[in-house]
């Protein structure tokens, strides 16, 4: 009687199992995705053509199917803190990269917010910056979008650091951080209190050079 | 770091931007990097099969050899490209690795070759993928228990004694391995015999003999013949008991030896005599003793000592131990269960054999071993209903660890069989490789002798001298420096076991010397320069008896120490013939040629006979009268 139990139960396994994989295989033929033409990305971004090809072979090896989705996201840049969780911070940089939200961020989307970091302006660099922190995209910062990000920042050092981070850091940065930026103390930073607020610090400044070489 | 994040890190740094606005305090200035930004190509020869990758390829993992500046010692400037020679196939997993940032295992591939890869560029095998991860632990598991196996063989207590045992380790030695003294051989099979005597006994004592006369009741041989098997019973156990005490005095942890199983089980085949010994004569506790008795069946287990398969079996039910706790709760379970519901269903039957749970235990057991006594059986329709499924069920039940148990016995037996095999194997491997080494000694001893050391004339080296590779050149250039170093020479074994046996003076005449040859024996001589003047060797009657025939091509001649006349001893046709003073007794002759020895060769001053080229006739003669000598060789 055991025996006839077991061998029903194989049975819907298997049935299960083969419905399962045809959804797995129409998953996977949905996600492969071919980028624009050297040509168009050339056009595009800021890269010249070799830098373009090394990029894309890079890219290619880490996600053959042309895409990255948030999970791999996520887990490509918690490598690089690994004393901390990065979880949260690569979860709004995902959002500022995928610019047509669609869940995934592809060749184009990569490549074109890179240009942007290494080769942009400053106006758009700062742009960028802006709208990555503006969580819900409707123009302003507000103090809770930005207590999102500090907290998302400060969980990425992770525990062990010298001082403590205590529970009120990150909402005693982001004071300081509207302290500088909301001019009108109306509670939100706009973007062009942001762009004026930045352009007028040397430091910000100097740091937008830092980063030009990187590729 | 893991692979592709090499790939990654100008991303994670461009995102660093974001953080720039809300940075408290300055960033810190960012390396400089020197290296030229473009891809290029790289190529990598590795035993003339040609790789090619892109350098940003090599470079994702900087800890190994190709992501480092190592690779740079591998660079050809002519052909421009990295040549590794190394074997071309497995490189092909290695690069794969290196693309696809997972290690895949090779699973026809040996797994020490694939770690000395992995060695050599600078992967840990750590990181291999995890569909293969199972395979390569399974696979270096079982080289480990192998190569495990070998030195155990090798450290076996086969090998000899040291010189200064003392009797108690001769004798636990000889009680562990029975096969290395007689003595121990004869002990080994008398206590079987006595073993098989004891069992038997027990067992005959039991059968009915005819009664004796007078009385019509059948009586156990036990009973009829009481003196003569009770004398045996003493004698055996007091054989058992002799050979525990002296196994207790001789063991080297007397406190492991009383805890291990064998002594348990010998414990308890004696104890019932000697317990019966001091008991009264007491009704009641005579019945406790008739049961103590039983234990004397277990003087069976002691067999386990004399047989290898019975120790197999202990160990492998040991190993399964697990599956058959398992057994045993899945069967327990299921009487339980099949027990209450048979007494259940069973309880109206009239007159029912099924009385309560426990009775229908028996019939429960009975059924799923699908024995089926028919001592109880089920009347009603729900109890033949739940009664044939009990029987189908036990079937079950009991099929399933029983394969795992084969299998584990299936290992271990082959396990043992392999040890033994190696056991066998390992000294005719040690004695091949004995000799082996032993070449490399006996070309450079028979350099030396040659005259090969010498700065005379090369010329007639030609003669006699072996033709030599470089490397041996070389190589014995470097163990004469070592002798002039240390002032003392290289000899063989058998010239210092000889020096140290003679010691004194004394020789004797040597017209044994054809004997030897004709033997072909092998024997040599101390070649000690240091000594010559003061040994006398032993004579070839001493190396008659040590004839041994060398399966060696090499000619082994050596040098006698009597040199009053010379003290270089060195007679080597070449070399001036006229100073041949004998001072070489013994020589070796391979068994492939055996030269033909010239009866009369001691007393008579032999010519020279160059003309055989390189056959040197040996003779010995005593030390005092030095003649000629003339070696034999054979080529």
């Amino acid at each position: 009687m055991g025996a006839l139990m077991v061998i029903f139960s194989l049975q819907k396994d298997q049935r299960r199992k083969r419905t399962d994989s045809v959804e797995d295989e129409l998953e996977l033929s949905a996600v492969r995705h071919r980028p624009e033409g050297l040509e168009q990305l050339e056009a595009l971004t800021r890269f010249n053509r070799k830098e373009l090809q090394i990029l894309y072979r890079g890219f290619k090896n880490e996600c053959p199917s042309g895409v990255v989705n948030e999970d791999t996201f996520k887990d490509i840049y918690s490598q690089f803190f690994p004393q901390g969780d990065a979880s949260k911070y690569a979860h709004f940089l995902f959002n500022a990269f995928d610019t047509n939200k669609d869940g995934s961020v592809s060749f184009e989307d990569f490549v074109m917010g890179l240009s942007i970091l290494l080769r942009g302006s400053v106006q758009e660099k700062l742009n960028w910056a802006f709208n990555l922190y503006d969580i819900n995209k409707d123009g302003y910062i507000t103090k809770e979008e930005m207590l999102d990000i500090m907290k998302a920042i400060y969980d990425m050092m992770g525990k062990c650091t010298y001082p403590l981070v205590k529970d009120d850091t990150p909402r005693q940065h982001v004071e300081l951080f509207f302290q500088k930026m909301d001019k009108n103390k109306d509670g939100v930073v706009t973007i062009d209190e942001f762009i004026d607020c930045c352009q007028n610090d040397e430091n910000i400044m100097r740091s937008m050079q830092l980063f030009e070489n990187v590729i | 770091m893991a692979a592709g994040v090499a790939t990654w890190l100008p991303f994670a740094r461009a995102a660093a931007v974001g953080w720039l606005p809300l940075a408290q305090k300055t960033m810190p200035k960012p390396p400089v990097d020197k290296k030229s930004r473009s891809d290029e190509i790289l190529f990598v020869n590795v035993s003339g099969l040609r790789f090619q990758t892109w350098k940003n390829t090599l470079d994702r993992y900087p800890d190994t050899l190709l992501g480092s500046s190592e690779k740079e010692f591998f660079y050809n400037e002519e052909t421009q490209e990295y040549f590794f020679d190394r074997d071309p196939e497995m490189f092909r997993h290695i690069l794969n690795f290196f693309r696809t940032g997972k290690l895949h295992y090779p699973r026809h591939e040996c797994i020490q070759a694939f770690e000395e890869e992995l060695a050599f560029y600078g992967i840990i095998p750590e990181i291999i993928g995890d569909c293969c991860m199972e395979e390569y632990r399974d696979r270096k598991k079982e080289n480990q228990e192998r190569l495990a196996e070998d030195t155990e063989a090798e450290n076996a207590g086969d090998a000899p004694l040291p010189p200064g045992a003392t009797l108690r380790e001769r004798l636990w030695r000889a009680f562990e391995n029975p096969h290395t003294s007689t003595m121990a051989l004869v002990f080994y099979y008398v206590t079987g015999f006595f073993i098989a005597v004891s069992v038997i006994a027990n067992v005959v004592e039991t059968v009915p003999c005819r009664p004796i006369k007078g009385s019509i009741k059948d009586l156990p041989c036990g009973e009829k013949f009481s003196v003569a098997f009770f004398c045996m019973d003493t004698a055996c156990v007091l054989i058992f008991s002799f050979e525990y005490l002296m196994r207790l005095y001789a063991a080297p942890s007397r406190c492991d030896f009383a805890r291990s199983v064998m002594s348990v089980i010998d414990v308890v085949a004696i104890l019932p005599f000697y317990i019966g010994l001091v008991m009264p004569e007491n009704e009641e506790v005579s019945g406790a003793f008739v049961t103590l008795r039983v234990f004397r069946v277990f003087r069976i287990f002691k067999f386990s000592r004399h047989s290898q398969g019975l120790r197999i079996l202990g160990c492998t039910l040991q190993s399964c131990a697990s599956e058959l706790g398992f057994l045993l709760f899945s069967l327990t379970m299921a009487v339980i269960i099949f027990a209450t519901v048979m007494f259940y269903a069973e309880k109206g039957t009239k007159g029912t054999n099924f009385t309560s749970i426990p009775a229908s235990f028996w019939y429960t057991i009975v059924t799923m071993t699908t024995l089926g006594y028919g001592d109880m059986v089920p009347d009603s329709i729900a109890g033949k209903i739940f009664g044939s499924i009990c029987s189908l069920s036990g079937v079950l039940v009991i099929a399933l660890p029983v394969p795992v148990i084969v299998s584990n016995f299936s290992r271990i037996y082959h396990q043992n069989q392999r040890a033994d095999k190696m056991r066998a194997q390992q000294k005719v491997r040690q004695a091949r490789i004995r000799m082996a080494k032993k070449g490399a000694t006996n070309a450079f001893l028979q350099h030396k002798e040659d005259g090969g050391l010498q700065d005379g004339d090369s010329g007639s080296t030609a003669l006699c001298v072996k033709n030599r590779s470089a490397f041996e050149h070389q190589h014995h250039h470097l163990l004469h420096c070592l002798e002039k170093t240390t002032n003392h020479e290289f000899t063989d074994e058998v010239t210092y076991s000889e020096v140290c046996m003679t010691d004194s003076v004394g020789f004797r005449t040597s017209r044994s010397t054809s004997l030897s040859s004709q033997q072909g024996a092998t024997t040599s001589c101390c070649s000690r320069r240091a000594k010559r003047r003061a040994i006398r060797l032993a004579n070839s009657t001493v190396s008659v008896s040590r004839g041994s025939v060398q399966e060696l091509d090499t000619l082994h001649i050596t040098k006698t120490p009597a040199g009053t006349q010379y003290p270089q001893s060195r007679s080597s046709l070449n070399a001036r013939t006229e100073d041949l003073k004998l001072n070489c007794d013994d020589y070796t002759a391979a068994i492939i040629s055996i030269p033909t020895p010239p009866a009369n060769t001691p007393d008579e001053s032999l010519p020279n006979s160059p003309a055989i080229p390189g056959i040197l006739r040996n003779s010995r003669s005593n030390t005092y009268n030095i003649q000629e000598t003339v070696k034999i060789s054979s080529l």
